[in-house]
């Protein structure tokens, strides 16, 4: 192998600036997306487990389509096709307008899609460990909404953190993809700098470093609260 | 035959066995009964290899179980093994079942395996079952499969892992009676359970175990006569007033 | 815009079949391979010795923490670097699939070798079975029960992420759409195809998956 390694680039101008500016573009997307995925994810897996069809249904399909279409595809969707379909005027704000358009597409999109996975997580959670419980709940004189609300849907939310994890950690891996729509976070940047110095390996290392110590950061987030709400234990009851 | 010495086994830092010590001579059956929890099972998973322990030795024939050099397969192909729950494999036939390891073991044509098998599931009072799987039997026939299952190896002896605990009262005898058969063929046998009647019609020997001890290891009447420890006594009581 | 020319796609048929073509190859090795990888992962991490188990739990861990698009560039950008030599953006795309998709074949093959009792490999064992008879005869095919719906989904996540290789300008499905939306000016029409292609089929999959796994309770 005829190749020159030269760590110094990470630590040089402009490409260390570069770098951690991808590495932070790539936290706030994450994380951005991580929080509209949740709420998503919540409200669309109680309407999947909740007692009235039409809102089962209409959950259904919305988990269905934003699981089937690859999250690249949804991606470009939103963004070249979307400002095309709406009224003129909201899609020339889109364009012109919007501060940050590219960011605030990737995050949306990747919301979507992850928040679709989130709502299947929920549904599950709610129906394996809150369910079991609400003959119990009924028996004791609560109306159907009130055992719901009271008993399964926060035991399944509990439950749910542990697996959530793993969705945790494809949505961060998920922010790259914005890359495609010239968002600058960190794999792109790595590559920039690959682009500019031929020193590939230590570019790709250091996003590869990066990406590790952002996902050991999240489960171990993950695993913090998961513990806090005693998630492994409600689990292993219902197992 | 089989000879264990001073065995000792540990599960991190709690200790199941504490030094066990016995013999088993050819043709003789053991009965090995203790409350829950006191390493019985451990102790027959021990005689196979299928539990390691950390001191002490067991040999079988005068092969030792722990020796890296022994050939563990080879051993434990001469050793028949009855579990608490059957083991049966879900994805065969009661037929495959009872021939498989003879095929793969003995290395039988798959003929010779099956002829023997259809014999031992017949003597075993399955004949007719012999096309079925295993969720498609009684746990009752469940457990004679996994009999025959383990006699169709011509083993030297065979290991009965609480064999009737996952039975409903009315299958126990079933299989009760096709151990008591192999006993008085002469089989050597170890048997773990709870049935102090089989114990006193067929053992020859009784081991008492509690808390990773054997505590006593005595004759079958003088066991059910005049146990020598408080411990067996107080036992004694509490299964046969139930 | 209210003009849509869904003729675009008719026009561009051949050229977005080749694309297909194209998705089902690298799905294909990379399921294939994955698996075959994946299984031998597997076994190291089961094994009981340390120096076998941890340096594959580890490669595991890394490759699930990193974005499929940035081990496409390590295998696109550096391994001409590394032997010496050009490698086609296929090769490289392949290669990376199959030892990226192979991490998470991983972990599903182990969750279905954890799924079969212990009991089993034991009365398997007390037979003079040896270890890999155990495996072949009596644990995988059970395993199998429990891995075939897990196996449908994740054929459906690396069909999804067979799109990725927009990034090393492959030419799949996506890409070859994509290619004709810019030069037609015709996103809207292309890019709505590709989401309903995709939709069709993931979901068709996805819903065998679930009825497979209905039909059968493990």
């Amino acid at each position: 192998m005829n190749y020159r390694w030269d760590w110094s680039v990470l630590i040089r101008e402009p490409f260390a600036d570069w770098l951690w500016s991808g590495v932070l573009l790539t936290l706030a997307i994450s994380l951005l997306s991580w929080a509209v995925a949740l709420t998503i994810g919540i409200v669309v897996g109680i309407a999947r487990s909740a007692p009235s069809r039409t809102a089962r249904l209409v959950a259904g399909i919305y988990i269905d389509v934003f699981r089937s279409v690859p999250p690249l595809v949804q991606l470009f969707l939103w963004y070249f096709v979307f400002p095309e379909m709406v009224p003129d005027s909201v899609g020339l704000w889109l364009k012109r307008d919007l501060p940050y358009p590219e960011i605030v597409t990737a995050v949306l999109a990747i919301g979507l899609f992850a928040g679709a996975r989130v709502a299947e997580q929920v549904r599950a959670g709610i129906e394996a460990v809150g369910a079991p419980l609400l003959p119990a709940a009924l028996a004791t004189g609560l109306r159907p909404l009130q055992a719901f609300r009271l008993i399964a849907l926060p035991l399944g939310l509990r439950a749910i953190v542990g697996p959530l994890t793993s969705e945790f950690l494809i949505t961060i891996k998920l922010s790259s993809l914005s890359l495609t729509i010239g968002v600058l976070e960190l794999t792109a940047q790595s590559r920039h700098v690959e682009n500019y110095t031929f020193q590939g390996f230590e570019a790709f290392t250091f996003a590869t470093i990066g990406y590790l110590v952002i996902g050991l950061c999240a489960t171990g987030l993950m695993r913090l609260i998961d513990n806090r709400l005693g998630g492994a234990a409600l689990r292993k009851a219902t197992a | 035959m089989i000879v264990l010495d001073d065995v000792h086994k540990f599960y991190g830092s709690q200790q199941i066995l504490r030094g066990c010590s016995a013999t088993i001579s050819l043709g003789e059956v053991v009965v090995v009964c203790g409350p829950s929890g006191s390493g019985k099972s451990t102790l027959i998973k021990c005689i196979n290899g299928l539990v390691p322990f950390e001191r002490g030795s067991i040999t079988v024939d005068g092969v030792s179980v722990s020796s890296p050099e022994t050939d563990l397969p080879a051993l434990r192909a001469r050793i028949g093994m009855v579990f608490q729950s059957f083991e049966l494999y879900p994805h065969m036939t009661a037929l495959q079942n009872v021939s498989l390891a003879q095929v793969h073991v003995l290395k039988r044509s798959q003929k010779e395996a099956d002829e023997r098998s259809v014999k031992i599931l017949t003597r075993v009072g399955l004949g007719g079952k012999l096309g079925n799987r295993p969720a498609e039997l009684s746990g009752g026939q469940q457990q004679r499969v996994s009999i025959a299952r383990a006699l169709a190896m011509n083993p030297q002896a065979m290991l009965f892992d609480e064999p009737t605990s996952a039975l409903d009262p009315e299958m126990i005898n079933e299989v009760l009676e096709v151990m008591q058969e192999l006993a008085v063929e002469g089989m050597t046998m170890i048997v773990v359970t709870h049935e102090m009647g089989f114990a006193q019609r067929v053992a020859n020997r009784v081991l008492f175990m509690d808390r990773g001890e054997i505590v006593e290891d005595t004759p079958k009447d003088q066991f059910f006569t005049a146990p020598s420890s408080e411990r067996a006594k107080q036992f004694l009581n509490q299964v046969l007033t139930h | 815009m209210s003009d849509f020319d869904w003729g675009v796609i008719a026009r561009s048929y051949s050229f977005l079949a080749e694309g297909m073509l194209l998705s089902a190859l690298l799905v294909l090795v990379a399921t294939v391979g994955g698996l075959i990888v994946g299984f031998g992962l597997a076994l190291m991490r089961l094994s009981t010795h340390r120096l076998i188990s941890v340096p594959a739990a580890g490669y595991v861990t890394v490759m699930r923490s990193l974005p499929l698009v940035l081990v496409l560039f390590w295998f696109y950008f550096l391994m001409p670097l590394a032997i010496g030599r050009p490698v086609g953006s296929l090769t490289s795309a392949l290669i990376a699939f199959v030892l990226f998709e192979a991490a998470f074949y991983c972990e599903i093959i182990r969750a279905g070798i954890g799924s079969v009792r212990k009991g089993q490999s034991d009365a398997g064992l007390a037979t003079g079975l040896r270890r890999w008879q155990v495996l072949r005869l009596i644990v995988m095919p059970q395993a199998m029960r429990a891995m075939g719906p897990l196996i449908l989904n994740q054929i459906v996540i690396v069909f999804q992420d067979t799109s990725l290789v927009y990034v090393v300008s492959l030419h799949d499905f996506l890409t070859a759409a994509s290619v004709i939306a810019s030069r037609d000016g015709r996103a809207t029409e292309m890019y709505s195809l590709v989401a309903v292609v995709y939709l069709m089929i993931c979901l068709s999959i996805t819903k065998a998956a679930e009825f497979y796994r209905r039909r059968r309770p493990s």
